[in-house]
């Protein structure tokens, strides 16, 4: 899609250019060349030499166990997260699409968490789940269930899972809300006199007919919870207890902090990198689909 | 209306009503937690109700800050946040406003080029590439300044591609009247296309201004002195490991504090809000 | 004087696409000049040229004696008014008509004096206030006017400007446009698909096909003499029936067909042009010359004031209509006889389509 009516300018459009692609040469292309190229590189441990090594840095990074660790907890982190948040906020959404008068008010109350940082999002539900004095945490304990995400992984990985749902929903509600209200109406009525009944409706119609809108939240959701789920894991758990819910984005940056294996972390960068291409290009599909359709 | 009323139609209600309650329960909870003194929290019995000392934690929250872990005022560190997030979110608008001009309405050598370079960079998110931009704004020298913190989170492919994408809908003829009227370039955009973009400059705000108030791992790493904080990360320092020394209800006044400017703007601004959403993710 | 001249324009888009070639007019200082013709013909891109929309890409566009290809659209002292109205919608009606002026550095008074005046002869000024959006169709439509009016310019472009308008709007607008152009008495340019508001508007007609001009005239020699079948087909509605017809020794050999002695059929055939209205019935001899029709009727239209018969003519398999006055009583099916009188018979080349007599 091009623009058939354009001005004459020799230098202006470079002038209008310039701030974006200043930012992002530094900012951007210039430190992922720079973790692209360091990944090749192995320093000594007090940073005088330097030595090319080709491919050392990823091959220890996959002969390393913890890695592996890691990769699990994303993808165990993930999957639940997008599990939990795309059924939840279906299952409201298909009750707000019901509702001819109230939908909008129930919209203002339900989509205001996305306005809420991750990492205080974090800090609201490590509050309630706090052992000695949370709320919740007190309730659990007093049923008899030796609550404790402070020592135990799988309590502080349900920890963190509840907090990034939690934050999630009100985005996917609102996509699959649109989704929902974008239905046209003859459609469901055709489905009703050829006698579905609503539960059957939803699956055989309805469900079928949101499915862009699915998909593209999978994606979407996928990519929250690897990239923007940083603050709640760091604020609520550290990625402890014993590593239990350290991320791969996590990973890179508690062992960069940690400093020294300069590779190593450049490395893991370069994998992450390929990861965000992989999941930019399954989305662009996803558009050119819905393009066409 | 399809269903026809019957003795099951208040249940999407009640689903709807558990839906929000469980949303709203944990600001809630937190809130609670910003009125009650410490002991009545750190010994686990605070009750599900507002206590008395409303007034004189958020007092010492925003002037004094929490007296043990990190001592600076969070008032201070909300305006840290504003500036972040006023920064981002107009240097944001504004350089991709002018890139997505030149783009549509200039045909030069390289245009393409430019186009997928700013286009590339929404598959180079800060979290891969946390170290190397580190040492760069080190290297730069902006560390611990408000040029650091915002600079490198002002350049937008989805803002450039949002605004492109309006710009396309703009009829040419526009254009036209323009050129015949004596408008040059910048008088066009100024005049007309600027006018017309308004409903699109307001949405992109209110999803940046959230994008950069809660900005997270970037402040992280590039503020270590007290009086550049801002208040997302203000919170995370207030919450000590040992327990007994977290400072609970400043923590949870703080967490308040936090969360109310972003999502007063998402209410009040609902329907913008709303735009803005669904249209950076086309 | 501000008479508009083209000399050989011609215009090439990449791929070598030739959308005009090689235009000769000429517009006299306060003429109304119409562009017409089908979809694609380069009438658009024609007028472009001349606001300076486009690149001419060989030839000279001269406004007044003043050459123009190399100025800027705003310099060539031109105004125009688009099919779609180009109103900016963020801008009041005033701000709408004042904006060019402005551009211009026009003082203040002299804005507001010549925005008034426009309003008062388009009878806007009650909605100087509004926004294009509040406003109806017709409406708009002044409004694009008057920008142009303000400009006081010696040229006045129109892109289809009265084809976003109903049928009845139409007409009253057409009308007023004509009115207003003879009372300012600027020499105006003006592009349409519509033969009628091309007929009744224009002091000088061009006929465009294909990038290039099919004929330039008055309106009413081009419909007495159109040059080829293109403008024959193009102007006059219902369009003239061109009947392929072959010579003979006594005028015109062709079944169905009598008559038409001393036309110059050439031995090869040719196309023999007849407007509807030009046929009349016949109730005696044929008059001299003429040609003599005759065809089964397939269909009857009744309209009232007059009344089509339609029909397949023997020889050739072709339709053709026939115009007559008031209520013709006739029923499909039966035949029916009509004539032309010579002065009223065109031919055309059976190939290049080119009037030959």
């Amino acid at each position: 899609m091009e623009k058939r009516v354009v001005f004459d300018g020799k230098i202006l459009p470079y002038a209008l250019l310039m701030p974006q692609l200043l930012i992002t040469i530094i900012f951007f292309y210039w430190p992922a060349a720079q973790a692209v190229w360091q990944s090749f590189l192995i320093q000594d441990a007090f940073g005088l030499s330097t030595e090319f090594v080709w491919l050392e840095n990823y091959a220890v990074l996959f002969a390393n166990p913890d890695y592996y660790r890691s990769m699990l907890t994303t993808l165990v982190f993930s999957t639940l997260v997008t599990v939990f948040s795309l059924s939840l906020s279906l299952l409201l959404a298909v009750q707000a699409d019901k509702q001819i008068k109230g939908a909008s008010g129930y919209k203002t109350f339900l989509m205001w968490p996305y306005a809420v940082a991750p990492a205080i999002a974090g800090v609201l539900w490590l509050f309630m789940f706090q052992p000695s004095l949370g709320l919740v945490a007190q309730a659990i304990r007093a049923l008899g269930f030796d609550w404790n995400p402070q020592l135990n992984a799988n309590h502080a990985m349900a920890l963190v899972v509840m907090a990034a749902t939690w934050k999630q929903i009100s985005y996917n509600f609102l996509f699959f809300l649109a989704g929902l209200q974008s239905i046209p109406k003859s459609v469901i009525e055709a489905a009703a006199i050829d006698g579905a009944r609503p539960v059957r409706r939803f699956w055989t119609v309805i469900f079928p007919l949101l499915s862009p809108t699915t998909f593209f939240l999978l994606v979407v959701n996928i990519v929250y919870v690897f990239f923007d789920t940083f603050g709640i894991i760091d604020s609520v758990t550290g990625g402890g207890p014993a590593q239990g819910t350290t991320t791969l984005v996590y990973k890179v940056f508690s062992d960069g902090r940690l400093g020294g294996d300069l590779g190593g972390s450049a490395a893991q960068s370069v994998v992450l990198m390929v990861l965000v291409i992989g999941l930019t290009a399954i989305q662009f599909r996803y558009i050119e689909r819905k393009v066409q359709y | 209306m399809v269903e026809r009323q019957s003795f099951f139609s208040f249940l999407p209600h009640l689903i709807l009503a558990l839906g929000i309650l469980v949303v709203a329960f944990p600001v809630y909870v937190a809130f609670v937690a910003s009125t009650w003194d410490p002991a009545t929290i750190s010994n686990g019995t605070m009750p599900l109700r507002p206590g008395p000392y409303f007034l004189e934690n958020y007092r010492q929250t925003l002037f004094e800050g929490t007296a043990r872990s990190s001592r600076s005022p969070v008032g201070l560190m909300m305006l840290n946040s504003l500036v972040m997030a006023l920064t981002i979110a107009i240097g944001k608008i504004a350089i991709s406003i002018i890139s997505a001009f030149a783009i549509v309405y200039f045909r030069f050598p390289f245009r393409m080029t430019a186009f997928w370079v700013i286009f590339v960079t929404l598959m180079l998110p800060v979290e891969v590439r946390i170290y190397p931009t580190y040492k760069i704004v080190a290297d730069l020298g902006l560390l611990d300044s408000y040029m650091g913190l915002t600079v490198p989170l002002i350049a937008s492919a989805t803002a450039t591609l949002l605004f492109r994408q309006f710009f396309m809908t703009v009829p040419d003829e526009l254009v036209e009247a323009s050129k015949i009227d004596g408008a040059g370039p910048m008088q066009f955009f100024r005049d007309t296309l600027l006018p017309l973009s308004i409903t699109t400059v307001a949405a992109l705000f209110v999803i940046q201004f959230i994008y950069g108030w809660n900005q997270y791992l970037w402040p992280l790493l590039i503020t270590t002195r007290e009086g550049m904080q801002t208040i997302v990360i203000g919170i995370k320092k207030m919450i000590v490991t040992q327990d007994a020394l977290t400072e609970w209800q400043i923590a949870m006044a703080t967490a308040v504090l936090a969360m109310l400017p972003p999502v007063l703007v998402v209410i009040i601004m609902q329907r913008l809000f709303v735009k803005g959403l669904v249209e950076t993710e086309k | 004087m501000s008479e508009v001249v083209l000399d050989q324009i011609r215009k090439v888009y990449a791929g070598n696409v030739e959308a005009v070639r090689g235009v000769d007019i000429h517009v006299p200082d306060g003429a109304f000049c119409v562009l017409v013709g089908p979809s694609g013909c380069g009438k658009s891109t024609l007028l472009r040229m001349i606001a300076g929309l486009e690149t001419i890409t060989s030839g000279e566009c001269r406004i007044g004696s003043r050459r123009v290809n190399e100025l800027e659209p705003a310099e060539r002292d031109i105004a125009m008014v688009f099919q779609n109205y180009a109103l900016y919608p963020h801008m009041s009606v005033y701000d709408n008509m004042a904006y060019g002026l402005r551009n211009r550095g026009t003082a203040k008074d002299e804005i507001d004096a010549r925005v008034k005046e426009a309003a008062r002869i388009l009878e806007i000024t009650p909605f100087l206030d509004r926004k294009p959006r509040q406003l109806s169709g017709g409406q708009r439509q002044r409004v694009a006017m008057g920008r142009a009016i303000v400009r006081k310019p010696q040229v006045f472009l129109f892109d289809e400007p009265l084809s976003n308008l109903d049928a009845k709007l139409r007409i009253q607008m057409r009308v007023e446009i004509k009115k207003l152009q003879r009372a300012l008495g600027v020499t105006s340019v003006y592009v349409t698909h519509d033969q009628l508001e091309a007929m009744t508007l224009a002091d000088v007609l061009v006929v465009m096909n294909k990038g290039e001009v099919e004929q330039v005239g008055a309106p009413l020699d081009l419909y007495e003499k159109p040059a080829s079948t293109f403008v024959a087909s193009f102007i006059g509605a219902p369009p003239m029936n061109l009947i392929p017809v072959a010579g003979g020794p006594g005028g015109i050999a062709t079944d169905g067909l009598t008559g038409g002695a001393g036309l110059p059929v050439p031995a090869a055939g040719a196309i023999l042009g007849i407007r509807p209205e030009h046929l009349h019935l016949a109730t005696g001899p044929l008059p001299d010359g003429g040609v003599g029709i005759t065809f089964p009727v397939s269909a009857v239209e009744a309209v009232g004031s007059e009344t089509f018969v339609y029909g397949p003519i023997g020889g050739t398999g072709q339709d053709m209509i026939a115009r007559l006055p008031g209520k013709a009583l006739l029923d499909a099916g039966t035949a029916m006889s009509v004539f032309a009188l010579r002065e009223n018979l065109h031919l055309f080349d059976k190939d290049t389509g080119k009037r030959i007599g």
